[in-house]
């Protein structure tokens, strides 16, 4: 689970982590307050979307006065932005964050994310602040230091020094002070249960301050039963609403662009049935993955959920039964064909835990459209077929 | 021979007189796992499924000589689940619980391995020596007793491999669900050289995903240790850049751990790739045939 940049940076004061002083608003009017309160002479102005590169897409822009505040807060609040980071139709700005124009000697960057080679969280910096770190990996990676820290032992003086020197910092109190940045960001990783911490630009003040001028974080699914303020602070205006209404329902869904709606019980098979799809010609419009408690409910839903994009000429419902029962899925196919108008070709592959029993199922309901696939391959290319109008 | 379970290996589960941990308890007990008893706090001295109950894996242990642990409890008490089993002296621990969080694996993993037991999990089907012992949740009856050791990331990706592979007249050594989270125990390095070693098995399938860079680590390893035939299959060639795909794992960040990657690595360590999980049957019968 994403955060916001501004809940971001409640988190940071929560830890004494250095920010620039800001204020969220949702109207111009508000911007126009906070800016008053904030007390200028500059600000900046920032859209507020799950996404990375709002700078270059124009969502974050400089203000020296009152008025510019406000017709900049006018422009920004319900603009689309399209960064490198959203899909092609963007994200609309529904928030902005003003915030205090910071003193800016010098940026940097500064990230904490799982390393899964040496299992442990990693530290991650550079000096190359305000880039595209993917970018500066690529062509200069001499540039970016990372320090692997042992959650068993925590962050140590040595690692504090790593990071220091790694970074050129040669003023001792400027040294004393990116450490202690470094232990407190550590600390709110590990005790959140944050899955990614990026700050991009750290930016260095003229008296040798480290402020925290960006902040995204991602959070463990897993754990937010356990981190009650951070799941509260879930935005579901930024997520896909089909992906969280199928998400209810326990199913796992995302759309894609083609012609072929999957209902696939497993992630990886379900992602294997898309390539199947793709090697045979056609184009998956969704991948769906639903579950091991699939039932008659929740594959009616899963149904309803493919058909609602247009796009969709064909399904291919592709089970492997282990814990999810073949019969238990054939019983949701019919029921979903009560609740739902399914008007395209519902091609449907039963494997595994009591398959045998799903075929009588179907063959005595006698659903118009329905086809069966006899194995993976043979399933796959009968929806292609069927999408193609054949 | 097979690889790390048989006919001989007395089980536990902890998390046994759970809804999940009894139905999965009393298939694996049908297929013929010596389940020699579980575990469950405070209800210790009871009996289930004919076992007997413990309070603790330590005395679990020392009443059963058990050496392996099937877990099922709860996703938050996982971490704990592992630990209590690495220091009760259990070897493996088979980790069947979706949605762990992965701060408490990381530090799990970090105690088994201090203690030197191994695991495989979480979020997989398990483990499973065809016709001898199944530790897991997979439909038993696919696995036809063979040569062929299977390796996979995706549980329902085992199943589609076994099956295929016994349609077309093969079978099963040993099949290993690794799962895909971002923290898991066993993985293809560690497996591919025990299939190696192993007399029983003839050749190997490989599925892996998106995400991650084991199977590029395991293309280096294949080049340089493994004699015998690989088949394999990268799901996710399809997946868009920048969703997660139901696994936790399943992430394509960047440029790395994208499908295309994994299987030019494999590809180049003399591995059979195929690019629909439907070729893996005619795969591995075309390797043997060679």
């Amino acid at each position: 689970m994403n955060i916001h940049e501004y809940q971001a940076k409640q988190i940071f004061a929560k830890y004494n982590i250095p920010i620039p002083k800001g204020i969220m608003v949702e109207s111009v009017k508000a911007a126009v307050e906070a800016a008053e309160v904030l007390g200028g002479p500059v600000w900046v102005v920032k859209a507020q979307i799950h996404a990375g590169g709002r700078g270059l897409g124009g969502g974050v822009k400089l203000a020296k006065s009152l008025n510019e505040v406000e017709s900049l807060a006018n422009e920004i609040l319900g603009m689309t932005l399209v960064t490198h980071q959203t899909t092609h139709e963007g994200k609309l700005v529904q928030k902005l964050y003003i915030e205090d124009g910071a003193d800016i000697q010098d940026e940097l960057y500064l990230s904490v994310v799982l390393d899964r080679k040496s299992e442990m969280p990693l530290i991650m910096a550079s000096t190359e602040g305000g880039m595209d770190i993917e970018t500066v990996a690529e062509n200069t990676p001499e540039k970016i230091i990372t320090i692997a820290v042992d959650p068993a032992i925590g962050f140590q003086g040595f690692h504090g020094r790593e990071l220091a020197f790694g970074l050129g910092i040669t003023d001792k109190i400027e040294q004393k002070n990116i450490i202690k940045f470094a232990e407190k960001l550590f600390r709110l990783y590990m005790d959140n249960d944050a899955e990614m911490i990026e700050i991009n630009p750290l930016v260095k003040t003229g008296n040798g301050v480290f402020l925290a001028l960006d902040g995204k974080m991602g959070f463990d699914n897993s754990a937010l039963g356990r981190q009650p303020e951070i799941a509260a602070m879930r935005d579901l205006t930024e997520e896909d609403a089909d992906e969280v209404e199928a998400a209810k329902y326990g199913l796992s869904y995302v759309a894609l662009d083609g012609e072929i709606g999957c209902m696939v019980n497993g992630a990886g098979l379900a992602m294997g049935t898309m390539d199947t799809i793709n090697y045979m010609g056609g184009t998956p419009a969704n991948f769906l993955d639903v579950g091991g408690s699939a039932n008659a409910e929740t594959v009616a839903k899963g149904f309803e959920i493919i058909l609602k994009n247009p796009k969709v000429k064909a399904i291919f419902v592709n089970i492997f039964g282990g814990i999810v029962r073949c019969d238990r899925i054939a019983n949701g196919i019919i029921e979903a064909t009560k609740l739902t108008d399914v008007n395209v070709p519902v091609i449907v592959r039963l494997d595994g835990t009591n398959a045998p029993e799903a075929a009588e199922i179907l063959k005595n309901a006698n659903i118009q459209n329905l086809i069966v696939g006899n194995d993976l391959g043979d399933g796959a290319a009968k929806a292609v077929a069927a999408a193609k109008g054949n | 021979m097979s690889i790390l379970v048989n006919k001989d290996t007395k089980v536990i589960v902890q998390g046994f007189t759970g809804k999940e941990g009894t139905f999965h308890a009393e298939q694996c007990l049908a297929y013929g796992t010596k389940i020699v008893g579980g575990v469950t706090p405070n209800k210790g001295g009871q009996e289930h499924l004919g076992k007997p109950v413990f309070n603790t894996v330590k005395e679990a242990v020392k009443s059963t000589g058990a050496t392996v642990s099937m877990i099922f409890v709860p996703p938050a008490f996982v971490g704990d689940a592992v630990m209590e089993a690495a220091e009760a002296g259990i070897e493996l621990a088979v980790i069947i619980t979706e949605g762990a969080p992965v701060k408490d694996m990381q530090a799990a993993k970090a105690h088994a391995t201090k203690h030197g037991m191994k695991t495989i999990g979480p979020n997989c089907p398990g483990i499973i020596t065809a016709e001898e012992c199944k530790i897991g949740i997979m439909p038993g009856m696919i696995f036809k007793k063979g040569n062929i050791g299977l390796i996979s990331k995706s549980g329902t990706l085992t199943y589609e491999g076994a099956n295929q592979v016994c349609n077309e007249g093969f079978g099963i050594s040993t099949a290993v669900g690794i799962g895909g989270d971002p923290i898991i125990g066993l993985s293809y390095n560690q497996i591919l050289p025990m299939f190696e070693a192993d007399p029983e098995t003839e050749a190997i399938v490989m599925i892996g995903e998106i995400g991650g860079d084991l199977e590029i680590q395991a293309a280096q390893l294949i080049k340089n240790e493994i004699t015998k035939p690989v088949v394999a299959f990268i799901a996710g060639q399809t997946a868009p850049k920048g969703k997660t795909m139901g696994h936790a794992g399943a992430i394509v960040s960047g440029s790395a751990g994208t499908a295309a990657e994994k299987m030019a690595a494999l590809e180049a360590a003399g591995v059979k790739v195929v690019v629909s999980p439907a070729e893996i049957g005619r795969a591995v019968a075309e390797v043997l045939a060679k």
